[in-house]
């Protein structure tokens, strides 16, 4: 029997302290569309994936109704479209990505990721055919998303396709000018990307996954953060302890959403993602939690100290809590998505320099950072290249998604509303890498002994 | 099966009763309830059987929040297992 304490703390997490599940990803396999023609492909991938998730968006719905718990995104992920779609033309790239907008659309869903190509090493003709028309299709659609793993710690750094990336971005931004340049929230850089990951806009179906899969992503950074408060001056072991227990309670409820979602609907549970993710809305903020922790604000010194040990908390507590955890497991720190970051970015206390520092003991990378318009895209891929390396010498998943906001500049902010939130743009380094990012070729992959 | 239900709002005659009519009303059977009145505010929590319900439990959910919003109430219909396996290893 479940006593009125804990009712209480539950209904008090959801209500008040913004606990949701951030979203249900139902990633579906498209290796049995290929076709050699463009319009069959087409068809198929359209058909498949509205039969497959036809019940998705109601599922997450009832779900939500009868356990009380806010369901925020029913979504979709596919088989990484540069696999399907093999040597199609990239006018047949941007069909396949029209397509996908069109099955979203039918669904009712959020989102939808897979227009993504695996580039670590290499480029196949696909790849290059996708990556060419990338901001082309993501001006083109509503809901689609795009991804690009150009590094992995076993592979090295591609260096080729992060100079493709960097021009990708800044076209992107171009082409959906008159929308904030919307079009690079939507685009996602990844070094050793995960390939079960239920959030977007960096989530696919990965190449060992199952035919059809339920992967669940937890929400909770407003639990945290009055958890932090309630416990006043205690030490550091103490304050690990409470977020541990605190991620332990939101992970759980991940985990019986992602069971229940998978036997309604007939599908494999996939995993939970331990994850900390932040709205635009006041008390659901990451940085909000570093600095209940004792920052003055988010990005002054200690930062890095103070996200490292959250994140760790946050992975031991959810672990035991669900049966399989996966996609990017820990503290998301995504600037325009997190009200607690724009304040510290206004009054310029979190630089670029800081965020970049904290990626690398937190879950993701450098996330919805808007920067001026007129940055050099070998600048970005300058940025692009310090996080990714970060990544791979790490042995852990870094990404970039940064917005060169199209006319704006610093002293600007794009403001997209809903999730994706505000960003105030950023200042940059300007200094050019561009005789670095030119030489092209291939960063070798790291070695694993001798520690420094 | 059980759920959940919280009723909670300015305390007024008959909220007990009329929540338990309800209830009765598409079958589900109380089997607890603790409430209290705190300065005019009122709050329940009550525990229901809902095996025997004859509406979908969705549509349940759904009915008593309508019946809380005629009377100015907060009503809440939520699957036990939530708490269960929230607070429970």
């Amino acid at each position: 029997m479940v006593n009125t304490k804990d009712i209480l703390e539950t209904i008090n997490m959801i209500r008040e302290e913004n606990l949701d599940i951030r979203t249900i990803t139902m990633g579906i396999s498209l290796y049995d569309c290929v076709s050699e023609d463009e319009d069959r492909l087409c068809e198929k991938i359209y058909d498949k994936i509205t039969t497959r998730a036809q019940d998705l968006v109601q599922t997450g719905c009832n779900i939500e109704k009868e356990y009380g718990i806010p369901i925020v995104n029913k979504r979709v992920s596919v088989t990484p479209i540069s696999l399907v779609g093999g040597n199609i033309s990239p006018e047949g790239y941007i069909k396949v990505a029209e397509t996908l907008d069109r099955a979203a659309k039918t669904l009712g869903i959020n989102f939808i990721g897979g227009f993504s190509a695996l580039v670590q090493k290499g480029m196949t003709k696909g790849a290059q055919n996708l990556i060419s028309v990338i901001p082309e299709a993501l001006a083109q659609t509503d809901f689609v998303c795009s991804s690009v793993n150009v590094a992995s710690t076993k592979a090295g750094v591609n260096m080729d396709a992060i100079r493709l990336m960097g021009q990708a971005v800044k076209r992107a931004a171009y082409l959906t000018k008159d929308r904030d340049s919307i079009g690079c929230a939507k685009l996602v850089v990844f070094a050793n990307v995960p390939e079960d990951n239920p959030f977007m806009a960096g989530a696919f179906h990965g190449v060992g996954e199952d035919e059809c899969v339920i992967n669940v992503g937890v929400s909770g950074p407003g639990v945290v953060s009055s958890a932090i408060q309630r416990a006043g001056d205690c030490d550091l072991s103490e304050l690990a302890d409470i977020i541990k227990k605190t991620a332990f309670k939101i992970t759980r409820v991940g985990q019986l959403v992602a069971s229940e979602a998978s036997r309604r609907l007939d599908v494999p549970f996939g995993i939970v993602d331990l994850s900390l993710a932040p709205t635009p809305a006041v008390g659901d903020s990451v940085a909000h939690i570093l600095e209940n922790m004792g920052l003055e604000s988010c990005g002054c010194h200690g930062t890095t100290a103070a996200l490292a040990m959250l994140n760790d908390a946050v992975k031991k507590g959810g672990v035991m809590a669900s049966s399989h955890v996966g996609g990017l497991s820990g503290a998301f720190i995504p600037v325009s998505e997190d009200a607690g970051m724009i304040a510290a970015v206004e009054r310029g206390a979190l630089t670029l320099e800081k965020l970049e520092a904290m990626t690398a003991v937190c879950s993701v990378g450098l996330d919805m950072i808007a920067i001026p318009g007129d940055t050099d895209e070998n600048v970005i891929c300058g940025i692009i290249a310090d996080e990714i390396a970060i990544g791979v010498v790490n042995t852990k998943t870094t990404a970039v998604r940064v917005i060169p906001a199209y006319g704006k500049g610093v002293g600007d902010c794009i403001d997209y509303g809903g999730l994706l939130g505000r960003a105030p743009i950023m200042d940059i380094n300007k200094y050019s890498p561009a005789r670095f990012i030119g030489r092209g070729g291939r960063i070798p992959a790291p070695i694993h002994s001798l520690k420094n | 099966m059980k759920a959940v239900i919280t009723v909670t709002g300015k305390d007024s005659v008959g909220i007990i009763a009329k929540v338990a009519t309800e209830c009765a009303q598409f079958g589900a059977n109380i089997v607890d309830i603790s409430q209290s009145v705190l300065s005019d505010y009122f709050a329940m929590i009550m525990l229901a059987d809902i095996d025997t319900l004859s509406i979908p439990f969705a549509d349940f959910v759904d009915k008593m929040s309508e019946v809380g919003q005629k009377k100015g109430l907060d009503i809440h219909v939520m699957h036990e297992d939530i708490f269960n396996t929230m607070h429970h290893i």
